[in-house]
């Protein structure tokens, strides 16, 4: 077996951190290649920044490639007007100390027009308030390259796509005809007006995000996070209801409880979950039990994790991969699935956009 | 240390062979199945099959969809763990268009998996398929004789397939060869072991055999940093950022930059957290050098003792990507790590995947594989394929669509009489590799290595050579 990485990292006095394993040193090694080479290829490119844990990472990793220098493209929020005050509040901090240059875009079309996930409908909401604004802000910018935080494994469809995903002017992505990527020789070369999305973390799982933020320490949006807060139970899903412009339906209580977020996007959209995990070690476990139970198909009992292992025999065979798996995925507890999934549905822009 | 760094690999094979079916089986007994995932499986277990589990296949479903409406379908990308280490499996179809797929899928993978129908044995496709994963580099087979079940577990069977492939395997140079009985459908010899049913078989499962592949890194060849960026903050620091790409470096350490030639030192390796006393293949890293030096994108930082080849001709052998092939005479751009130039290629032979042999050859089709020759307006830097996967590979790009027409290994640079006077006096050498390998290590000769040719042959042939030039 060839030589592994040898111990040679001098600590630097003012970070005394625990060297990455060389998986998660892998992939940052390759989304830093990423940053340098579009950064370098492209003559105006831009990383589009949604405040989430993916975003956060991205961010970190952008940091990081482009060290000592500062990050040398601006960053892009699409706006709604909907997001939790807290995003904001911890995206204005994170620029002021990171030194980062921020573009906000918010569809003035659609303000002026008054368009609420209340009053059109989430779909809608969504296309003129995400995609459309995504789009006109990418014009504007005149951006050549936009950095974004897509990972293959999030869905089947987005397992071929590309590092360098292909655009055409009208921010098309056309499955049937993408580039072939060999190595990571990466072919940046467009004409104008077309424009390439890169995606660094392609090759990451989602749970390579979450041990890589616990790894390198990074700074997440406290709505990840579990404290008491007011929402109100919408067809099961935990709508937040502390913005003023909150109104409860005919019959709903706004209830207050231990919440927290596994997504984040705009708050009438994004169910929270119940908890009590106040801590990124609290959250990845308790996200750890509920696999488990779920998986079981049934509901666990935190104190008896140990002894339900032990009722399965098989699980007891399978011991090398246990704590992989539990590691491993899916942080959906199932108390949440229905109301996470209609969130993340009506979040996510549409393929042709991302 | 263990190496915990990702394995990647392709599989090879049809849907006949039970393709789906054996990634299918990996991604869920490794747990790699989302929830939503498996509710949808066993929502749409109308289609399950007689042992009361899902269909794998429909895991892959993404690309299912996509084939229904009729959209090319080429390399997916998937993932998987056991608590050992992590998985990323280049997923190519294995009929329409295999070539360009898999050549683009093995670009990257350090093991190929080979499967093959126990009830069908080898087949011409078998073939195909290592062939085409060796000459990508790729050194480590998997061969998986599937549906060893449906052959009452035939022990017999089994050992006369491993043999002929084993005997495929040696004959295209790779001597890294595991044979496995596995039944994917029924979980056997993937992840959990198959010995209820055949007892007989006392290797590995698959998953142990990816588990303990070697992830291949050029660390044991010369240091080499492509330059993608240089990084100028302020008047008192430049440092050149880039992914090493071969070796290792650290301060004090005496480098050469091409194509220029200057000669500068190390004096320290920079990263976002820790100042770093070393530098192995694969680290993103900035570079600060002692002193003023003329570097920019696309040149070569590289060790002083061990440089790569640097020419205007090479020797290459390319899989063409495109409908419209590789035209000889045209002028493309060539991008190797982050150096781009412009290349004119003239094919010379193009393998017959059936027979092996290369035949005589003017322009390349899609999906051909071909040895060609580069020529270069401006110096090219290389390291062979053999020696270096990253500073050996290109692509091609075609200047009127902006399209990748070709991916490349680097087989040497080419003779050429330009530069040499032709008559000065020569000397041909024929050494043993190894003493030739010391002495192009030496100092002096690695100082005049521009005027020095060289190729690597068997004794047999360097015979030939001599008794052609005596004769």
């Amino acid at each position: 077996m060839s030589p592994i990485h040898p111990e040679t990292e001098l600590h630097n006095p003012q970070s005394a951190k625990i060297p990455l394993d060389p998986h998660l040193k892998a992939l940052e090694n390759e989304a830093i290649h990423i940053f340098r080479e579009v950064a370098a290829e492209f003559d105006n490119p831009v990383m589009l920044y949604s405040i989430g844990k993916d975003s956060s990472v991205l961010l970190h990793l952008a940091r990081k490639a482009f060290y000592p220098g500062r990050v040398p493209f601006p960053l892009l929020h699409v706006n709604t007007g909907w997001k939790f005050p807290e995003m904001i509040g911890f995206r204005d901090a994170l620029m002021k100390e990171y030194d980062l240059d921020l573009i906000e875009h918010i569809n003035l079309r659609g303000a002026a027009e008054t368009i609420t996930p209340f009053s059109h409908g989430s779909a809608l909401y969504t296309d003129i308030m995400k995609t459309e604004a995504l789009r006109q802000a990418l014009d504007a910018g005149g951006y050549d390259a936009a950095f974004g935080g897509a990972r293959r494994d999030e869905e089947a469809s987005r397992a071929k796509e590309r590092i360098y995903s292909f655009r055409t002017p009208d921010h098309k992505w056309d499955p049937r005809n993408q580039r072939p990527e060999l190595w990571n020789v990466y072919n940046g070369m467009i004409r104008k007006g077309e424009s390439v999305r890169a995606f660094p973390l392609s090759n990451w799982t989602e749970v390579d995000i979450w041990r890589y933020i616990q790894a390198e320490d990074i700074p997440l949006v406290p709505l990840y996070y579990a404290k008491p807060r007011k929402f109100v139970d919408r067809d099961g899903m935990l709508v937040w209801a502390e913005d003023p412009r909150f109104e409860p339906l005919p019959g709903e209580q706004v209830q207050e409880g231990m919440l927290r977020f596994r997504t984040l996007g705009c708050w009438p959209l994004t169910g929270g979950i119940r908890s009590h995990a106040t801590t990124l070690d609290e959250v990845i476990a308790e996200l750890e039990i509920a696999t488990v139970s779920e998986r079981q198909g049934r509901a666990i009992d935190r104190d008896q994790s140990g002894s339900m292992e032990k009722k399965n025999a098989k699980d007891i065979s399978d011991d090398r991969f246990r704590s992989r798996r539990r590691a491993r995925h899916h942080f959906r507890p199932a108390a949440s699935r229905a109301c996470s999934c209609r969130a993340r549905h009506a979040s996510a822009p549409p393929d042709h956009l991302r | 240390m263990r190496d915990t760094r990702p394995l990647r690999l392709i599989t090879c094979g049809s849907v006949d062979d039970g393709k789906s079916t054996l990634i299918g089986r990996l991604l869920w007994d490794t747990k790699a199945v989302k929830e939503d995932q498996a509710a949808t499986l066993h929502r749409d277990s109308g289609k399950q099959n007689d042992l009361g589990l899902p269909d794998f296949a429909l895991l892959l479903d993404g690309l299912q969809a996509e084939r229904e409406q009729g959209i090319t379908i080429d390399v997916a990308y998937r993932y998987f763990a056991t608590d050992k280490r992590s998985f990323i499996v280049a997923d190519t179809p294995g009929h329409e268009q295999y070539t360009r797929n898999m050549a683009t899928g093995a670009s990257t993978a350090d093991l190929a998996i080979l499967l093959v129908d126990a009830r069908v044995g080898m087949l011409e496709q078998t073939r195909r398929h290592a062939t085409i994963a060796s000459l990508m580099g790729i050194k480590q087979f998997v061969l998986a004789v599937n549906k060893i079940d449906l052959t009452g577990y035939d022990r017999a069977r089994f050992d006369q397939i491993s043999h002929e492939f084993r005997e495929l395997a040696l004959s295209l140079g790779v001597r890294q060869i595991t044979a496995i009985p596995v039944s994917a459908l029924k979980g056997e010899n993937v992840v959990y072991d198959g010995r209820a049913s055949m007892p007989w078989y006392e290797g590995p499962t698959l998953v142990e055999v990816l588990e303990l592949a070697t992830v291949r890194s050029a660390q044991t060849v010369g240091f080499r940093l492509p330059v993608q960026r240089v990084s100028r903050p302020g008047e008192s620091f430049r440092g050149y950022q880039g992914t090493v790409a071969g070796g290792s470096v650290k301060p004090g350490d005496s480098v050469i930059i091409l194509p220029s030639g200057m000669v500068a030192n190390v004096t320290k390796i920079v990263t976002f957290d820790l100042v770093r006393n070393a530098a192995v293949a694969g680290d993103a890293i900035t570079l600060v050098l002692d002193r003023q030096v003329d570097v920019s994108r696309g040149d070569m930082i590289v060790s002083i003792d061990s440089q790569p080849q640097t020419g205007l001709a090479f020797d290459a052998q390319l899989v063409a990507l495109q409908s419209d092939g590789i035209q000889p005479g045209k002028r493309y751009w060539l991008k190797s790590g982050s150096r781009r130039q412009r290349v004119t290629i003239e094919p010379a032979s193009q393998l017959d995947l059936k027979s092996g042999k290369w035949n005589p050859a003017q322009s390349l089709p899609m999906n051909a594989i071909g040895k060609v020759h580069l020529s270069f307006d401006e110096q090219a830097i290389f390291d062979s394929y053999e020696q270096n996967r990253t500073t050996g590979a290109f692509i091609l790009i075609d200047p009127d669509t902006n399209n990748t027409v070709a991916g490349g290994m680097i087989t040497g640079r080419r003779s050429s009489l330009s530069g040499i006077h032709t008559e000065d006096s020569r000397v041909i050498l024929s050494l043993p590799a190894d003493l030739a390998d010391q002495i192009l290590a030496s100092e002096l000769f690695a100082s005049r290595r521009e005027e020095i040719e060289l190729r690597r042959v068997n004794a047999g042939r360097a015979a030939e050579i001599f008794d052609g030039i005596d004769g």
